[in-house]
């Protein structure tokens, strides 16, 4: 059981912060607050992918045929889910880019980012 | 050139999305010419890979950079995207041209330049996810679209940022469980693309990452389509989004994530292990049945007529749910006839209610009475979209609900048929009530004559007019040749083995 949860670790990680995140997104009461947990939630996913495509043993791969005549595909790590996150990191950033925008619109408009004041100005 | 058109429908608009914003720093004047022509080309390639795939009856391959599937990104056309890209198209360049006169009003002059890049962004991220072939670059194309979507709607006034972050939070959420779904698809696989993914999946059904990865994926699409109980941040952001931008995000956005989910489902799972083997296919059926109630129910409930439209868009993501439960050849036919029929009724009920905001300046469904003396036209759009929706022969909304109803009695879900009979009754209630305050209200004493929508309407520019009577056309022509288009294209877009 030990084995399994520390041969594993990065996997036992990622459920905890996808967790963490979650709990910020939905349950704090602060905007800014709920934006990081977003964030957590989402550098979480890209821990799992990274994790996924990493090998034991395995090197970066950059394969130079004069070293190595034969290739075999358990000597390398995989690159994709490396290239696929570099992809998502972009997408997290114009999401955080974007919700920084809108908050400092809500700032402006209701002077707080605690989402109870807010609701409590619309119902007005 | 033709061979080109796959790509160059998300091309195009993604380029001229920056041009759009680098022009409109020096010419605002440009934004809106450069904005329909590259929608109008957009109307060409789609049509035109479209006819190709049409007249050959196979489908168009576009390999990215030259990459052969499955290491490259792949681009595909076939009869049931080839249908959806040509729909979305029309609709989004008919948005843009509405869209004008209300941009000059909603929007301000400095925001101009910005919000019609953004108009092009939006389009493109909708045209990616149609097209792609792949499990990955659907997520970016759909972060793409869900983007420009939170800036928009941000735009509007007052509750508009704060209603679009409580999207965003959602939105977001939807699509980090759809690229952890692709993620447990590729741990099983070793594969992103859609057609390589169907061939290698077929051994693995008893595995149980599979399973974990296709409740990841739907979850996360249900969110993105506004499918109940995840549509909760819909009402709010589309009722505040500026008219200019909910008439090109409440048409299409959901619309777009019904067809992927058509896709996942029918294309990339095997059809038969997602009916018979996981009873998913039934699960969605039975919640889209409490959906349909529910929000129809809520939609009787309002008094703000965008409002009440947001709680319709549920109900019809509710109708195309019953049609992928339903599982068989008629049900599927009338989902995918739904989503094409859907963006076109409810592009012409937002442009109608757009037009009302703008010129009798309520929203309130009281506040229409007499709409017929000063907006005759908009109140005849209004009564088109109104009875398609309900599902009144010959519109477009009657045929596809017919399919629906078929689909359903052959795969023996009663309840879903009751439940649809019993949304298109409730959806008769609202939209005879809203009628009846057009059309047939009493006048008030001549004291109160001036405050009626009738009386106090200004104006419509053409731009405005011409596109709205022009979708009412298109909803009135689905409807006539829809044995034709089920005949022609639908029949083929099922995917084989329904």
């Amino acid at each position: 059981m030990m084995e399994f949860i520390v041969g594993t670790f990065n996997y036992w990680i990622y459920v905890a912060l996808i967790l963490i995140g979650f709990y910020g997104m939905m349950a704090k009461n602060n905007l800014m607050k709920k934006l990081i947990g977003m964030n957590i939630f989402q550098w979480s996913i890209i821990l799992f992918y990274i994790s996924i495509g990493s090998k034991q043993g395995g090197t970066v791969p950059v394969v130079d045929p004069s070293l190595h005549p034969a290739i075999r595909a358990v000597d390398y790590i995989n690159p994709l889910p490396h290239v696929l996150m570099l992809t998502a990191i972009v997408v997290g950033v114009a999401t955080t880019g974007i919700a920084l925008a809108l908050l400092i619109l809500i700032y402006r408009t209701y002077g707080t980012l605690e989402e109870d004041e807010i609701l409590e100005v619309l119902k007005k | 050139m033709s061979v080109h058109f796959p790509v160059l429908i998300v091309v195009v608009p993604l380029l001229l999305s920056f041009l759009v914003f680098a022009f409109g720093l020096f010419q605002r004047r440009v934004c809106f010419p450069l904005v329909v022509a590259t929608l109008a080309s957009c109307l060409v390639f789609s049509a035109g890979s479209f006819r190709t795939v049409l007249t050959t009856g196979r489908p168009v391959h576009y390999h990215l950079g030259g990459w052969a599937p499955p290491w490259g990104i792949e681009y595909v056309v076939d009869y049931l995207n080839g249908l959806v890209l040509t729909a979305i198209a029309v609709v989004s360049l008919l948005a843009a041209i509405y869209a004008r006169a209300l941009v000059k009003r909603e929007i301000p002059a400095a925001k101009h330049a910005p919000f019609y890049a953004l108009f092009l962004l939006q389009v493109t991220g909708l045209f990616g996810m149609t097209v792609t072939g792949d499990m990955f670059n659907l997520y970016v194309l759909l972060e793409i679209a869900s983007f420009s979507a939170y800036a928009m709607i941000g735009m509007g006034e007052g509750a508009a940022p704060f209603a679009a972050f409580r999207y965003m939070i959602f939105g977001t959420l939807g699509a980090c469980a759809y690229l952890l779904g692709v993620g447990y698809l590729y741990i099983s696989t070793g594969s992103l693309n859609m057609a390589d993914l169907r061939q290698i999946l077929v051994p693995l059904y008893s595995s149980r990452v599979l399973l974990v990865g296709l409740a990841f994926l739907l979850l996360g699409i249900a969110i993105k389509m506004a499918f109940f109980p995840v549509h909760i941040w819909l009402p709010d952001s589309y009722t505040l989004a500026p008219s200019c931008v909910s008439v090109l995000l409440a048409p299409l956005f959901t619309k777009v994530g019904a067809y992927v989910m058509i896709r996942v489902l029918f294309s990339v799972f095997d059809p038969a292990r997602s009916i018979t083997l996981l009873p998913v296919t039934a699960l969605i059926g039975w919640v889209a049945a409490a959906g349909i109630l529910f929000s129809s129910i809520m939609a009787l409930a309002q008094t703000d007529l965008k409002r009440m439209l947001c709680y319709l868009i549920v109900t019809e993501i509710g109708y195309i749910g019953i049609g992928i439960g339903a599982g068989n050849r008629p049900g599927l036919t009338g989902a995918i006839f739904h989503v094409v029929n859907d963006m076109f009724m409810m592009a012409l009920l937002f442009m109608v209610v757009g037009a009302i905001q703008a010129h009798v300046r309520t929203r309130n469904i009281s506040g229409l009475t007499g709409l017929h003396r000063g907006m005759p036209v908009t109140a005849a759009a209004l009564v088109v979209g109104g009875l398609s929706v309900i599902g009144v022969p010959p519109l477009c909304g009657f045929f596809s609900k017919w399919y629906l109803i078929l689909g359903t009695i052959e795969a023996g879900q009663w309840l879903c048929a009751g439940a649809l009979l019993l949304g298109s009754l409730l959806n008769a209630i609202l939209f005879f009530r809203i009628f009846e305050k057009c059309y047939f209200e009493a006048p008030h004493d001549p004291a109160h004559r001036e405050r009626e929508a009738g009386a106090k309407a200004d104006r419509m520019a053409m731009g405005e007019l011409i596109p709205m009577v022009f979708m009412a056309v298109v909803v009135l022509l689905l409807g006539l040749f829809s044995g034709y288009i089920v005949q022609h294209a639908i029949t083929h877009a099922i995917p084989p083995g329904v």
